[in-house]
Formats: C-alpha cells, structure tokens, sequence
C-alpha cells in the first residue's frame, strides 16, 4: 500500500519529469495553495512557469475537533501551475493519476464543469471538477484573470485534494485512519492540530485581538502600497513580496475571526472589500514590477 | 458531383447543458454559408461536436454578372479601356439600350467557387461564432474564445481535407477516441467516422447513449428524472449504469435530504421499493463500458457513505435547537443591504399573512418560515431551502399545516411546479413573494433587459400564479396600492401567465383586463366566459360593432354620463335597440347574445348616429354608451380582434 507519503513523492517526481520546479509549502498560513506567491503572483506577466508544491491549506470554519471524518481545518493540496497551459495538460494530469496507480480504464472519470472565483482576489477562471467514481479530486482551473488583470498567458491550476486521494487510494472511510508513513497514521501526525486548532477558533480566540492583528496587517499593506511607485528607477526593490504576506495574515485573520462568529454577515461583504483592496493592489503593482523586469 | 461533409469540433470537456444549445447553434451558422446540401444531421458528446451534411455540390452553380460600360457616344479610347479592363475585344462587347441612352456592355460568366475553398475561408469564423453562455481564452491574452479549448478539428469535403486553422489547431482527417480506452488519433473518413469513433468507446449519437442508460435502467425501479438523464448523456461518451447499494439506517433520515444528495451531488438515480418507498440503492451512470471488479460501485458507495454520515451529523445538530429558538439567529442574516435582516423580513411577511387575511396558523408559519437559514443542513444543501424548515417543524411538532406551509413556501419555483398544497403555506408564500417585490422596487432594484439578479418576475409570476389557481381572495391592486411601477411589472405578469401558461388569445387577456384585473381568480373566470362566447356566431359581429361604439364615442370625444331621453328616440331600429337594451340589462351576455346582435346592426344599418339635430345626436352617443357599459364589467369588447 502506498503511504500519504509516498504518493505526495510520485506526484512531486512526476511534475518535476514534466519541467516543474517543485517548491516547499508557503510559511505563511493561507487558506488554499492558489494564495501562495508562487501561484498568485508567478500567474501574472509574461514570463512562463512551472511550478508544483504541497501546500497546507487552512479553513478554519472547517474544523470538526477531529470527530467528523471527512472534514478538516487543515488539509493539504497538491498545487500545479503550468504557465502557460500544454495542448496536453489534461492528459498530463491523467498521467499523473495513473503514475499513483489508479487504472483509468477501470475506473471513471469525469470533468464536470466548475468555475473558480476568488472575490477577496479578484481571481477567477474556467474549469472543471474532475470525479474519481464519484469523488471530487482535484479542481482543474483555467486562470482568466488575477488581481483584476486578464492574464497574458493562460495557466493551468491543478488542484489535488491530498487526503482525498489518499483515503481513495487506500480505501479509507476516515480521513484519520489513512497511513501516512509507516507505523504513522494521519491522526497520529495531524489530530492535535484539528483538536486544538478548532478549540482556539470556534472557543478560545480573542475576538478583539483578533481585529486588532487585523487592521494592524491591514495597515502595514495599505502603507506600504502607498509608498509603491511605478516610476521609480528601482521599483524592482520594492517589497511587495512582504506586502502580500500581511494580505494573507489579513485572509487567515478574516477566516477565523469568522469562524469564531464575529463577523456578521452585513459586515462580511465590507471585510471582503477591505482584503480585496490590498490584495489586487500587490497584484497591480506587481504585475507592473514584472513588466518592468521583462524589458 | 455530391459530396458529404463532415466537421467535428474537438474540445476538452464542454458544461453538459450548453452542447444542445450550442450544436443548434452551429447548425444555423452552417446553414447561413448557403451552401446547397441535402440533409443535416447534428452529433455531440463532451468533447466534440458534429456536423454531418450530405450532398454538397463540388462548386457552386456558375453565374453570369453584367458589367455596364461607357455610352456608344464615349471615344474609342475609352471604350477600348473598358474591353481591356474585361479581357475581350472590344468587337465582342453588346450594346444595351436604357431610359438614358445607347450604353456598352458586357455579360461576364462568373464560375462558382468551389464548396471547398468556401468552407475554408467561413469555418474559422463560423466555429468561433457559435454562441455560449460564457467562454474563455487558452492560448494567451487576445487569442480566440470559445467555451472550451479547442484540441483537434476533422473537416473533410468528400475525401478531401477543408484546410484551416484555429488556435494553432489545423483541420485534418484525424479524431480522438475515449480519453483512456481510445487511441488519440485516430485516422477516419466521413463513411467509417461513426463506427471509428465507436471502436474507441464513443457512441457519437446522443440518442444511442440515452437509449443505453434507458436499457440498463430497465430493471431498476428507479424514480423518473429526465433532467438527470440528459446531464448523464451529455458527461459522457460511453455511460454505463450501474446500481450501488448504501447502508438501510440512512433510511431514517429524510428522504429528501437524501435525494437531495445523490441527485444534486453525485448525480444518481434513486431508487424506490414496491411501495414507492426510497430503497437503500442508487443507480450512477460510469463512462466506461464495465466494472467487472466493482472498482466504481464501492468508490461511488463510500462517497456516499461519507455524505450521508455528514446529513446525519447536520441533521443531529440542527436538532439541538427547535426552529423557533432560531428565529433571532436571523438578525445576523443579511435580506438586503437596505432591507434589513431575515428577522426583519420575517416581521414583514407575518404583517402581510395577515393583512392578507390569513389565520394564527399561517402567521406562526410565516414566523419559523425563514429560521431554517441558520441551520447547518441548508448551508450545505441551500437548494433546500424551506424544505428542510418543514422538516423540523414537523419534528419539533407543529401542526401539519404549519410544516406544510413552510416547507412549501418557495414554491411555484416556476410556471410548471406546483403552488403551496394548503392554504397557509399559500398565503406565505404570497407574502414572502410580495415582500419582495415591493421592497426591491422600493430601493430601485427592478429587473432590467434579462437582468433580474433577485429573480422578481418569478416571484410576481409565482404570486400570479398562487392567486389564480389558489382562487385566493385577494385584492392585488389594493394591496400594491402606490406602488404603480410594480402595478405596470404585474400587469405584464398577469398577461404572460393568462396567455402563455393558460393560452388564452392576447386580445381575450386585454378586452378581459380592461374591466379589471385587481381580483385575478375573477379575471380568470371572466376569461373562461369569453373564450367560450368566442365561439358563439354571433359574437364577432357583435365585437366589431362594439369596436365601432368605441370608435364613434371616441371621435365624439364623448365623456358625458347622461341617460337615454327615450322621448328623442326615433322609432324602428332606434327605438327596438333601446327596448331590447331595456329587456337585457343585467342578465349575462351569453345569454342575449343572439337577440341583441341583429338589433345593434339593424340599428348601424339603418340609423344615422350624426344626426343633425344635436339633440339626437347626443342622445344616440348616449344609447350607444349605455349599451358599451353594460357588458363592460366583463370585458372591454372592442378590444377584441375581429377578422371581418
């Protein structure tokens, strides 16, 4: 039987065969791999990449305490971004399912139309859910526009649910009893996280803490935007890498404050708006750094 | 010669519900390039779509196109030029007279073009032209749209290839069989294209796949759902039924939260027992031809699993509170920025229930109508809305007519769902649509062009809709009184209903509106009685002299309410008009009909309405009027359109 281990290491070795970099989870916390740099701001500008990681996925509304055996705050995604897309990235991301050992020919497969947007990104594009017998595995996205800007290059986003897979795979009913390595299994590795983690998001987190982390990252961002200037000789020095990270602490910080029930829904839309703002501010100004590197 | 011609759009997997639309679409198109051919015949899976026509002409007909040339007056030299620029002798041009005198010309012949080189020039376009809902790029920024990316294309003329190119994709001979049992290129002609495609697991005719899920559904008692069957034929190129079974202890939770998932999530079929019972067993539909080992059915049997343990989990902590215990829950859920809350809605549905004149039983359903929002069950499953409400309320137990009601409340969800089954649920519904409506136009948000993000004209169509086949005794005028935008939106709803969802003829709906239309279970009969008079000989003379009356009076500009002075009456038709009108008055029309319609053309036959003593004149306007209001109650007449 394959280990949770040893299929995340087929599907890196695979992507890599295929030109990928293959890069190490983002170290600041985000609610899923698209938020990451490598895939929010590498999508931009006309230079091509390709990328594949492994990124912790944080939804803090989706914890269960580690009862529900389908549900997690954490879970972890294989992400791909081929920039731009191949005639065959279908065909390549079929491959991969078949490098894990699932025979396609015996099993079913259907892409079902499913269209991604991310409003607090000014993300969105075109794709599909693919159905592994019935069981949603990955999210297949055609990028259209990011930050609010069409892309020059349309990239493919694969998005590997891990788990998932890893319960298909080794024929699961709960996410916990999944081997992770030998002698480990996922509740072994990961139960301390959901317990804790849903205890500090639906109990224990300081609500007014909370706000004030939140507009204390909030601040810095917007600040630092403001000091952005697209004429300036070296631009290219400019920290917006640092800027995005106070965007996705403002995300995470959203995501739990929500969980925890602070968030009413009349003033969602407002919060939403606020992240929005920073958040395609850094695309903006970062496509307009990249630009500034192409020539 | 005749050709056939074959095109196929290779795609990556297009939204199932836009390929019939689509290949009718590409079906038009074709037809535009008006190209003679003897028949079409239109093919799609997800991947592709197929025009198939036969008997093309190799080349259009030759024609013949008459170029006009200087006078016979003009000097040789520039008649010579004129030749020359033709390509003949200027001994071979005719002379051709006209209105403005002798003029050279010439007839040139004008070859037709080959059918090939036309398809050629027009596919690209054509293709790119064929209209969805939403479409993307894939090649870079300002490449070419389309709903999916386009991966090969086959079009071929006879034997021939039609060369062009899209998207870097060039046309071939060349197509692509199922994604995983089929080979990816695969050489084909227009004659063995279909049996080709079907030795690589694609059944190419949607028919063909639907008549195999049909077949294998055979033996399954399973619960009708065209709209599933057609999504199922349209997501695969070889479907294949097979039936899984789930643990019977789901049985216990409700059954439509269970439908709810296999249908809306996993795109099953279920399945029900002798008795019409939901049985412990689903029915999916693969896109492979087998599943010997059974790979598929336990794959699809623990998602299942896994989704009813989550129902099960929601319905258990929704349990923890009765709905009415939510009902304050819902001032943290947003109506409408400037609507205020669900509380506060639901403040105003209760208001309206009994406004409307509705019980202690229906105002208690319009409190817990909304309280199911906040409940884990609809967050997850928000098509079941008010559905799952019911179902609490019947646990928590409500009276029948109270969880009926609520679980009914968004109903009709169009024109062919049935209303609210009891009275109660009918009267929320009426108030939760009316709230609605009158609070969006209140704030401005009317639906413009097919823009109607808050779905109004279904909520008046549904209000319509309850009013009418509930026989409600409701005002609707009275009770959107100043609100005269929203009386014009109705007045439109009411017309689409009686017409389009009844089929009553549009002038019936307007002669029948213009008496009114603020009681619409009155209209409704008002309308049975005229489609019935319709049929009557008698009744379109008679409509067509009301139309006359209304004709007379308007140019007499007549306003007066004054009575017939029977002393001024003229005696012979006048006079038998105005006694017949004194014998009828009151009594419905079918009933006179036949005797009053010879005596008004007697009277147009015989009587002179402008009468030159105005006296007389006055008092025939006067008669007229008074016969023109006595069956106006019922319908304005006039309105109707006669054929004579």
């Amino acid at each position: 039987m394959q280990s949770f281990q040893d299929i995340i290491f087929t599907l890196k070795r695979y992507w890599a065969d295929r030109g990928c970099i293959i890069q190490e989870p983002y170290d600041v916390e985000v609610g899923a791999g698209t938020m990451c740099p490598e895939t929010f701001l590498r999508v931009l500008g006309p230079q091509p990449y390709r990328v594949a990681y492994v990124q912790p996925s944080r939804r803090p509304a989706d914890g269960r305490y580690g009862d529900n055996p389908n549900r997690l705050f954490k879970h972890s995604q294989l992400q791909v971004i081929l920039k731009p897309t191949p005639d065959d990235a279908i065909e390549q991301y079929l491959g991969s399912l078949e490098a894990i050992g699932i025979d396609l020919r015996k099993h079913d497969i259907k892409f079902e139309e499913d269209n991604w947007e991310a409003p607090t990104l000014g993300a969105w594009g075109i794709g599909w859910q693919v159905m592994l017998d019935g069981l949603e595995i990955t999210q297949f996205t055609y990028f259209q526009q990011c930050g609010g800007i069409d892309l020059d290059l349309v990239p493919a986003e694969l998005t590997y649910g891990l788990e998932r897979l890893a319960a298909f795979l080794q024929a699961k009913d709960s996410v916990y009893d999944i081997e992770w390595a030998k002698g480990f299994s996922y509740a072994d590795v990961r139960y301390r996280d959901e317990l804790q983690y849903s205890v500090y998001n639906f109990e224990a987190a300081d609500i007014p803490t909370l706000w004030k982390l939140f507009d204390l990252h909030e601040g810095e961002a917007a600040r630092l935007l403001k000091l952005y200037d697209p004429k300036a000789a070296d631009k290219r020095r400019f920290p917006l890498l640092p800027t995005y990270d106070h965007v996705l602490k403002c995300s995470n910080l959203f995501n739990t404050l929500d969980s925890r029930g602070a968030i009413s829904v009349t003033e969602r839309v407002g919060i939403i708006q606020r992240v929005r703002k920073i958040a395609v501010g850094v695309a903006q100004a970062w496509a307009d750094q990249q630009q500034e590197a192409a020539q | 010669m005749s050709l056939p011609f074959l095109l196929e759009i290779g795609t990556e997997e297009i939204p199932d519900w836009m390929i019939p639309g689509a290949l009718e679409n590409l079906r038009l198109l074709f037809e535009k390039l008006e190209i003679p051919h003897e028949s079409i015949a239109m093919d799609a899976t997800p991947r592709r779509l197929v025009l198939r026509a036969e008997g093309l002409p190799e080349r259009q007909a030759d024609s013949e196109e008459r170029v006009m040339g200087p006078a016979k007056s003009a000097p040789a030299q520039a008649v010579a030029g004129f030749a020359r620029k033709q390509g003949i002798q200027p001994e071979d041009l005719a002379v051709e007279a006209t209105a403005k005198g002798e003029y050279y010309c010439f007839t040139r012949k004008v070859a037709g073009r080959a059918s090939k080189d036309i398809l050629a020039e027009a596919l690209p376009g054509l293709i790119l032209a064929i209209n969805f809902p939403k479409t993307m790029y894939w090649t870079a920024k300002g490449g070419p749209r389309f709903i999916r990316p386009i991966r090969w294309l086959v079009a071929l003329l006879g034997d021939e290839i039609v060369p062009f190119e899209i998207a870097g994709v060039h046309s071939g001979a060349l197509t692509s069989g199922h994604r995983r049992l089929g080979a990816r290129e695969i050489a084909i002609t227009a004659a063995d294209y279909e049996q080709r495609l079907r030795d690589h697991y694609v059944i190419l005719s949607a028919e063909e796949r639907r008549e195999k899920i049909r077949k294998e559904l055979a033996g399954v008692r399973i619960k009708p759902d065209p709209a599933l069957l057609e999504t199922l034929v349209y997501i695969t190129e070889y479907p294949t039924a097979i039936t899984g079974g789930f643990d019977a202890q789901f049985l216990e939770l409700p059954e439509e939260v269970l439908v709810t998932v296999m249908r809306h999530h996993q795109k099953y079929f279920s399945v029900e027992d002798e008795r019409g019972k939901l049985a412990a067993q689903f029915v999916a539909v693969m896109n492979i031809p087998a599943d010997p080992e059974g790979f598929v059915r336990r794959g699809n049997e623990r998602v299942l699993r896994a989704r009813f343990n989550d129902a099960r989990f929601f319905w258990e902590t929704d349990r923890k509170k009765t709905l009415l215990q939510r009902l304050p829950d819902l001032k943290n859920v947003t109506f409408q920025a400037k609507l205020g809350s669900y509380h506060d809605k639901t403040k105003r549905i209760m208001g309206l229930v009994r406004q409307l004149g509705g019980k202690p039983l229906s105002v208690r359903a319009a409190r817990l109508c909304k309280c199911d929002l906040t409940t884990e069950m609809v967050k997850e499953f928000t098509e079941l809305q008010g559905v799952v409400g019911g179902l609490y309320a019947r646990a928590d137990g409500e009276p029948e007519a109270v969880w009926q009601a609520v679980y009914d409340h968004y109903k009709p969800e169009n024109m062919d769902d049935a209303i609210p089954r009891n009275l109660a649920g009918q009267y929320v519904s009426l108030a939760d649509k009316l709230d609605t409506l009158i609070g969006c136009f209140g704030i401005g948000l009317m639906p413009t062009g097919s823009r109607d993000p808050f779905g109004l004209r279904r909520a008046a169509q549904g209000v319509v809709k309850i009013l009418v086949e509930g026989k409600i005794n409701v005002r609707l005028l009275d009770v959107l009184e100043g609100h005269e935008s929203l009386q014009a939106f109705f007045a439109d709803r009411v017309r689409f209903y009686f017409e389009e969802h009844l089929g009553f003829a549009y002038d019936e709906v307007r002669a029948a509106m213009a008496s009114g239309w603020n009681d619409l279970k009155d209209l409704e009969a008002r309308l049975n009685r005229l489609q019935k008079l319709r049929s009557s000989p008698d009744f379109e003379p008679l409509a067509a002299s009301f139309k006359r009356i209304r004709n007379i009076l308007n140019q007499a500009g007549w306003q007066a309410e004054c009575p017939v002075d029977p002393a001024l009456l003229e005696a012979g038709p006048e006079q038998d008009l105005y006694e017949e009108y004194g014998r009828i008055a009151g009594q419905p029309i079918e009933h006179v009909i036949a005797k009053l319609r010879p005596k008004v053309d007697l009277f147009f036959d015989k009587v002179l309405v402008n009468a030159p003593d105005a006296r007389v004149r006055q008092n025939r306007l006067a008669l007229l009027h008074t016969l023109l209001a006595e069956f106006s109650p019922m319908a304005d007449f006039s309105e109707i359109v006669t054929h004579s």
